[in-house]
């Protein structure tokens, strides 16, 4: 059998653990009870302030920035929790030995379970992501300038956060890489916010920091992608007053990622596949 | 693991231990010839393997052959580097130098694998898996054939008599029980080599039997076994040669067909005087402890005249036990020890469980030559 189908076995016992181990069924019922909290949250909000222009529009679209922002929280804790114990524990207990001891690469095993927690964690963001926006149409009547992209881009998330919890549990015990990973997601997010203070005050120093910091961990890349598909379109902005070029600037909102940043994204994970590749290759089982 | 007793080997059908045998025998001859070149090569081979840790020498130069169709025993004081040399011979570690070969493929070939079942000193199994699922995911990394999982798991967990707890999670097992699971894992797919590290560790004195005797069925059937194993008594029972390793290095290697090959005898007697001893040493060494004669060096063949002599003249003769050398005496004379302290490295535990090569000499109060 090829590596491929090897890693295929590898990803099919991840989702069968994550089955097993009633993770999807967590998942879901989490994201039963935040929709029905989102829709009740946000039909109150809409009936203290029904949307009759502009200004209101902004207000239920920073609501649902805000939202978004937790939810892209959860789910980063969640793709770091998932995966900084994929690997690391395995291989201290012992279970690898005889996983490897078989016609299986090491490569195998990585890829396998980082594709298995792959299809967790954007099945999750996906189904959670538009139910959510779903709820707050329907409860408020606002439509965000991309609502279809939105959830794309927190999975887009997840996955890099999901890359680094396993790239690290190659090498760290999983409850210091999954603090590292969570530490790198705050400070990424952090590094994001001052850059986005460099652009709209003109800042070298503070954007090319935040270049750098996106460079290292995209993570904020996608969050921004995100934040600004939920964002109202530059007609509402305009229309209430904002400045919408800098309004891209601020903590939550953003804009879609350039192409060069999108393709960025991807050769990080792919670098980063590899890197946790090479640091498995070489650790003594 | 009892309960297996009358089973064959995964691969075969249980109950009809013989006709199974042949077909699994036929099959690994199959796979031999398919494999040119590889049937007159040695099941393992290496030379002057050696694995660093830093500034850690784990191995400092392994040169070692393994006929194919043998048990071979891998013996050690603790921190010898039998688990590294085990790891090195399955790919899952790499040497810093030398070379070596498994089943004809270098080391670290990953087709080579398919042929190859492998129990770990540090068993561990998904414990959110039950011992069916695990043996079936395991079915499906060896690459078996769908249509043979479910035969090859139902012998091997009835082998390992965990037939009836087959479809209890892995976690609610006791040590011994995944030590068992673990074993069947090792047997799946008619391996044509079984390597065993520590495969007793947890097992009471009823399963370490059972090992004994799957280990037999598998050398019936052609397959080789490597058994690492520091408990000497199971060594001695169940393998055809064995290699010593110390600080790294193949410090002897030899048969055990040599090794309890009779050295003396001792004797029980009343009424001797020195005229009889004298008598005695014609056929050796020999002195007196208490009521035993010990003749040393004294061949098989030589004692029913010896103890004739002694009746001729007199002797009343109350036992006569032939004396080996054991395996822990050899061990730990090629290590320098001293039995007395025993390095802390060995143990014989078990050694009263059954009978055996060495069994008889458990009632004599010496210890037989060095």
């Amino acid at each position: 059998m090829s590596t491929v189908g090897s890693i295929f076995i590898v990803a099919r016992l991840t989702l069968r653990e994550a089955l097993r181990r009633r993770l999807l069924w967590a998942l879901a019922g989490l994201t039963v009870l935040i929709v029905v909290l989102t829709w009740w949250g946000f039909g109150r909000v809409a009936e203290a302030s029904p949307i009759t222009g502009p200004t209101e529009t902004l207000g239920i679209s920073q609501v649902t920035v805000m939202l978004a922002f937790m939810f892209s929280f959860v789910l980063a804790m969640t793709a770091v929790f998932a995966g900084s114990p994929a690997i690391g524990p395995d291989i201290e207990s012992g279970l690898l030995l005889a996983v490897l001891a078989r016609p299986i690469r090491r490569s195998d095993v990585l890829l396998g379970r980082w594709l298995g927690l792959a299809i967790v964690l954007v099945a999750y963001a996906l189904a959670a992501g538009y139910l959510e926006l779903a709820a707050v149409v329907v409860a408020t009547g606002y439509v965000p300038s991309d609502p279809l992209a939105a959830p794309i881009y927190l999975a887009g998330e997840a996955l890099i956060l999901l890359t680094l919890a396993i790239v690290l549990s190659t090498r760290i015990a999983s409850v210091a890489g999954g603090a590292v990973a969570v530490v790198a997601y705050g400070l990424a997010w952090m590094a994001g916010v001052l850059g986005g203070v460099g652009e709209a005050f003109g800042s070298d120093v503070l954007r090319g920091a935040g270049v750098v910091a996106r460079l290292i961990l995209p993570s904020d890349v996608m969050w921004r992608g995100s934040a600004g598909a939920l964002s109202p379109t530059d007609s509402v902005l305009t229309a209430g007053g904002v400045n919408a070029y800098l309004y891209r600037f601020s903590p939550f909102s953003g804009a879609a990622p350039s192409p060069e940043w999108t393709l960025w994204c991807v050769v990080w994970v792919v670098g980063m596949l590899a890197l946790g590749i090479l640091l498995l290759r070489s650790r003594e089982l | 693991m009892t309960g297996g007793a009358a089973g064959g080997i995964p691969g075969g059908e249980p109950g009809a231990a013989a006709g199974a045998t042949d077909a699994a025998v036929a099959t690994a001859a199959a796979g031999a010839t398919a494999s040119a070149g590889a049937t007159a090569s040695a099941a393992i081979e290496t030379h002057e393997l050696r694995k660093e840790f830093g500034r850690i020498v784990a191995l400092a130069g392994l040169t070692m052959r393994v006929p194919r169709g043998e048990v071979f025993g891998f013996l050690g004081p603790n921190g010898a580097g039998k688990t590294t040399a085990v790891k090195l011979l399955l790919g899952l570690s790499r040497p810093t130098t030398g070379a070596g070969s498994v089943m004809g493929a270098p080391l670290g070939d990953v087709a080579v694998r398919r042929r190859i079942g492998y129990l770990p000193e540090l068993f561990r199994y998904q414990g959110w898996m039950t011992a069916r699922e695990v043996l079936a995911l395991h079915c499906e990394l060896a690459r078996l054939p769908r249509a043979e999982w479910k035969p090859e798991i139902a012998a091997a967990l009835e082998l390992v008599g965990l037939a009836d707890r087959a479809d209890g999670r892995t976690d609610t097992y006791s040590k011994g029980m995944q030590q068992r699971l673990g074993l069947a894992v090792a047997l799946l797919g008619r391996p044509e080599l079984v390597v065993l590290d520590e495969p007793t560790s947890a097992l009471d004195p009823v399963g370490r039997q059972d090992v004994r005797r799957i280990i037999g069925s598998l050398r019936d059937r052609g397959t080789t076994v490597f058994l690492n194993s520091h408990l000497l008594t199971e060594v001695e029972r169940v393998c055809d040669r064995v290699a010593i390793v110390d600080r790294g290095r193949v410090v002897a290697e030899l048969a055990m067909s040599e090794l309890t090959r009779g050295h003396g005898v001792s004797i029980r007697v009343t009424g001797l005087t020195g005229a009889e001893r004298d008598l005695a040493g014609r056929y050796g060494p020999a002195r007196l402890d208490g009521e035993w004669l010990i003749v040393d060096g004294i061949t098989d063949a030589a004692v029913p005249d010896l103890v004739a002599a002694l009746v001729a003249k007199g002797v009343a003769i109350h036992a006569v036990v032939p004396t080996r050398q054991t395996l822990e005496d050899r061990f730990l004379a090629l290590l320098g020890a001293d039995p007395a302290e025993g390095r802390g490295a060995i143990d014989t535990e078990g050694a009263a469980d059954s009978g055996g090569p060495t069994g008889s000499s458990e009632a004599i109060p010496v210890r037989a030559p060095r």
